[in-house]
């Protein structure tokens, strides 16, 4: 490109990053100067203009690092190795390992299509019956808090976008309140706390000893956090380590959450994808509306409906009152307006009209089944091919145990890098594997690769 | 199931917990109105037959019903139900992207070519805008944005949110309706050098005044002159003049300045995807790698806000620019739109001078796009929707895209019934 032009800014701004280039020469200019100061002129009405390059004002920005999770699959698509398993990002694989697009979802499209509605805009909270079948499918429709209408919905960015308005709303709010995440947690969660300027800090979660919950000192962080913080949960099929809570100690959760005075946050992703029905999977949340508490609770329909490019999901306020109800949503708007003014139409049309029509619904509720059935086979196989060639004894149980997409095989970061290096098992380092991208056929080679990296590697 | 003795054991020491039954959101104030979507709002609730609504900016055809267009209806009969929705990279449709720069930039443009552009897919305008600000805000926090007098308001509660300073900057002269031109120079010329200014790049909002070539030149030419950063809000590239080269003349004589410019751009009307939410946000970089750098960084942002964007949009998008059969009927359509528009100017004025209106009503052709900035007062716009039950923002903007031949008339009377006494 051409010339360089020095800036013509004659004072520098009082940044802390450095912008190098407007410090050359700090020029005083008046008109005159201007037009001397270059080769290239291009005559543009009565004064002369340079053609040439701006020094940027984003000369600081450096290269962000890759995402964790997504940089997996870019990993993984690089390889050209034929044996190579792809156990990254979770997003639902056939047994063929194909991505799926649900037959009721096909079905709804296609009924969009006859009907050709128009395209226009959504109000700010989104579709309102979307909204309501939401709501309905995640509390149970005759659930008193529905009945009262003290469910405060907004359509949202699918998880993500929920929890970010959820999380903009705490920091309008309650300022300085704390956010609670379990450890580990779905990486996104702090990211999404940090950007909306709320302070967070972990409970403990996972037990490396067990391969299972610490719940002792679940129950023991969440009590000693400040009066009054918010408690992120995993509704079913917690990410990354598949492990759940069982009813009995939700029911402890529950206990010291109300005796702290915080707030439960839920995350649920995977309703109807843990254990295949919609109403067991939410058991959890209606567990704590039922107690009278108010709570907030993201959803998304990425994973259970196939949905994941259409970012489809919702954020949900229970509160005491519908009046209430009606003010909470009414500032959860005014923190959406200026982040995308409505949300998008085509996914929240799709989930309408899939839980509107009572075929449609049905046969969702049997692909879901299909879907966390499929993942289940997978977990079983994995299993016994595990115990049948690993001839140490270990107790590899924890993968029947843990739910959902995602299992925490408990292998640390060397070994994890073994499974990629040496096996072409493609994963996260915190030992997370997808079981979505896993099929019974890969089952005895990723047992080999599992045993191997256990054993063989520190 | 268990879970219900269980629940029955917990009601009593829920009794204990009674007093905690006051709520933690006593504090949480019902939000004031949407100033533009309160006033769709209140559009439907009117059960009147003679209701008119030329309050929000979504287009619509002569009998006032909304629109979709033959080349999006035929792009959406080409993707239904055959791809899969695996989510997009965060950045988006890279298709999409690259055929949206083409229009921003010039089909040909040499910053395509040298891949100087950092380009993501947004959330229509309103995602693009807030990326910028947020990323203004991370990576110059020093920094303020000037705002045009007067502008969409959302504009304001985007780089409220962001938490970058605001200032104004004189846009509208309300004695002549038109631009002025000398108060916005001199308000460019007393910035600080290197202050960020919002512009709009064809068909201001709300006000319809757009600067002549000849200006555009003079405000690239002092913008500049200080060193200051120009980023354009482009919602309207197409819908202006009917030709979407045409509207990007400001850009173009931006780029050829040679300044280092950043774009929101949207394709809500001119492609009728409103609620789709399809856009884009790109930042003309030195080179390659700082454009790779500047990408990676908005990519940072947009991932705790909404992780990859949404993909329905943008396949219709890059369908219709990527097909030249359908790119021909889009721009036939585009222009079609515009020229109705352009059209019910030219009814509203004649009908208000034939009506003997004492007021000049010029600046409705003078001004271009969807929308015209009448000069009512709020009191005159009151009357209008309380007295007529006509739909319109506060600020007397009439969105000229809910005329038709069929209230144009009745439009005019009622405008003339309230101004006429002015």
């Amino acid at each position: 490109m051409a010339s360089t032009m020095l800036s013509l800014a004659s004072v520098s701004p009082s940044s802390s990053i450095s912008i190098h280039d407007t410090h050359k020469g700090k020029i005083k200019l008046g008109s005159l100067e201007r037009s001397n100061l270059f080769l290239k002129t291009e005559p543009v009405g009565r004064v002369s203009m340079v053609a040439a390059v701006n020094t940027s004002r984003f000369d600081g920005v450096t290269m962000a690092p890759p995402d964790p999770i997504l940089g997996v699959s870019e990993a993984f698509k690089a390889s050209t190795n034929e044996k190579k398993l792809n156990l990254g990002v979770g997003a639902y694989r056939t047994e063929e390992l194909q991505p799926y697009v649900l037959t009721v979802v096909k079905k709804a499209e296609n009924l969009m299509l006859q009907r050709g509605e128009n395209k226009e805009y959504l109000p700010i909270e989104g579709l309102a019956a979307f909204n309501q079948a939401t709501a309905e499918l995640l509390f149970g429709a005759d659930n008193p808090v529905i009945k009262e209408q003290r469910v405060a919905t907004v359509q949202g960015l699918s998880g993500t976008g929920s929890l970010r308005l959820a999380a903009a709303f705490i920091e309008r709010y309650f300022p300085g309140a704390k956010a609670l995440i379990s450890s580990p947690t779905w990486g996104n969660h702090k990211n999404i706390f940090n950007d909306a300027g709320v302070p967070w800090s972990e409970y403990r979660y996972y037990d490396p000893k067990t391969v299972g919950l610490d719940f002792e000192g679940m129950i023991a962080d969440i009590k000693a956090a400040p009066e009054g913080s918010f408690v992120l949960l995993h509704g079913c099929a917690h990410n990354p380590t598949g492990i759940d809570p069982t009813p009995d100690q939700w029911e402890k959760i529950a206990d010291v959450i109300q005796e702290k005075n915080h707030i439960p946050f839920f995350d649920v992703a995977y309703q109807g994808f843990a254990s295949g029905s919609l109403d067991a999977d939410a058991a959890s949340v209606r567990l704590f509306a039922a107690r009278g508490m108010e709570l907030l609770v993201a959803q998304s329909y990425s994973k259970n409906l196939g949905l994941y490019a259409e970012r489809i999901g919702a954020i949900n306020v229970v509160l005491t009152s519908s009046d209430t109800a009606v003010r909470v949503k009414s500032q959860l708007k005014r923190l959406a307006r200026p982040m995308y003014s409505n949300p998008p139409i085509h996914g929240a049309k799709i989930v309408a009209n899939i839980v509107g029509d009572p075929t449609l619904f049905s046969e969702w509720k049997a692909e879901m089944e299909m879907m966390a059935g499929r993942i289940k086979n997978v977990r079983q196989k994995l299993f016994d091919s595990l115990c049948a060639k690993d001839k140490s004894g270990k107790d590899w149980s924890f993968i029947l145990k843990q739910i959902g997409m995602f299992s925490f095989t408990g292998l640390n970061k060397t070994q994890t890098e073994n499974m990629t290096n040496k096996w072409h098992v493609f994963m996260t380092k915190d030992g997370r594997i997808s079981l979505a991208g896993l099929n019974l056929a890969k089952c005895e080679y990723l047992s080999d690769a599992i045993i191997d990296s256990y054993h063989n590697v520190s | 199931m268990a879970l219900s003795t269980k629940l029955f054991q917990r009601s009593s020491s829920t009794a204990v917990f009674g007093a905690r039954s006051m709520s933690w959101w006593r504090s949480v104030q019902p939000a004031p109105k949407d100033p533009i979507l309160g006033v769709t709002e209140a559009f439907l609730a009117d059960p009147s037959p003679n209701k008119v609504n030329v309050g929000v900016g979504a287009y619509r055809d002569d009998n006032g019903k909304p629109v979709v267009l033959e080349c999006v209806r035929e792009a959406e009969r080409r993707v239904a139900g055959k791809l899969n929705m695996e989510y997009l990279p965060m950045g988006g449709s890279v298709k999409m992207v690259e055929e949206t720069l083409k229009l921003a930039y010039g089909e040909t443009s040499e910053f395509l070519k040298d891949k100087r552009i950092a380009a993501v897919q947004s959330l229509s305008g309103t995602g693009a805008c807030r990326l910028f600000a947020d990323f203004q805000k991370r990576f110059r926090p020093d920094s303020n944005i000037y705002i045009p007098v007067p502008t969409w308001a959302n504009h304001h509660n985007i780089w409220r949110d962001a938490q970058v300073p605001q200032r104004t900057f004189h846009y509208y002269h309300p004695e002549t309706k038109g631009l002025d031109f000398a108060g916005l120079i001199d308000d460019i010329k007393n910035a600080p050098s290197g202050s960020f200014f919002l512009l709009h790049a064809c068909a201001h909002n709300p006000t319809g005044v757009d600067p002549s070539e000849e200006q555009w030149k003079e405000i690239s030419y002092e913008i500049k002159g200080k060193g200051h950063f120009a980023f354009f809000d482009m919602a309207y590239q197409g819908f202006a003049s009917g030709d979407p080269e045409r509207d990007a003349k400001a850009i173009r004589i931006f780029l050829k300045d040679g300044h280092l410019i950043g774009i929101s751009q949207s394709y809500a009307k001119n492609m009728g995807l409103y609620g789709q939410r399809v856009g884009c946000l790109s930042l003309l970089c030195e080179d390659e790698k700082q454009a790779v750098a500047v990408k990676s960084q908005l990519q940072q942002l947009a991932r705790p806000m909404y992780s990859n964007p949404p993909v329905h949009g943008p396949l219709i998008v890059s369908t219709i620019l990527g097909d030249p059969d359908l790119k021909n009927l889009w721009l036939r359509e585009v222009k079609g739109m515009a020229d109705r528009i352009i059209g019910m100017r030219t009814a509203l004025r004649e009908n208000l001078e034939k009506l003997g209106s004492p007021i000049s009503w010029e600046h409705i052709t003078n001004q271009i796009g969807m929308f015209c900035y009448s000069g009512m007062t709020p009191e005159q716009v009151d009357r209008l929707t309380n007295e007529f039950h006509i739909y319109l923002t506060r600020n007397g903007r009439i969105s000229m895209a809910g005329v038709t031949t069929g209230n144009v008339g009745y439009l005019a009377n009622a405008i003339h019934e309230v101004t006429k006494s002015a």
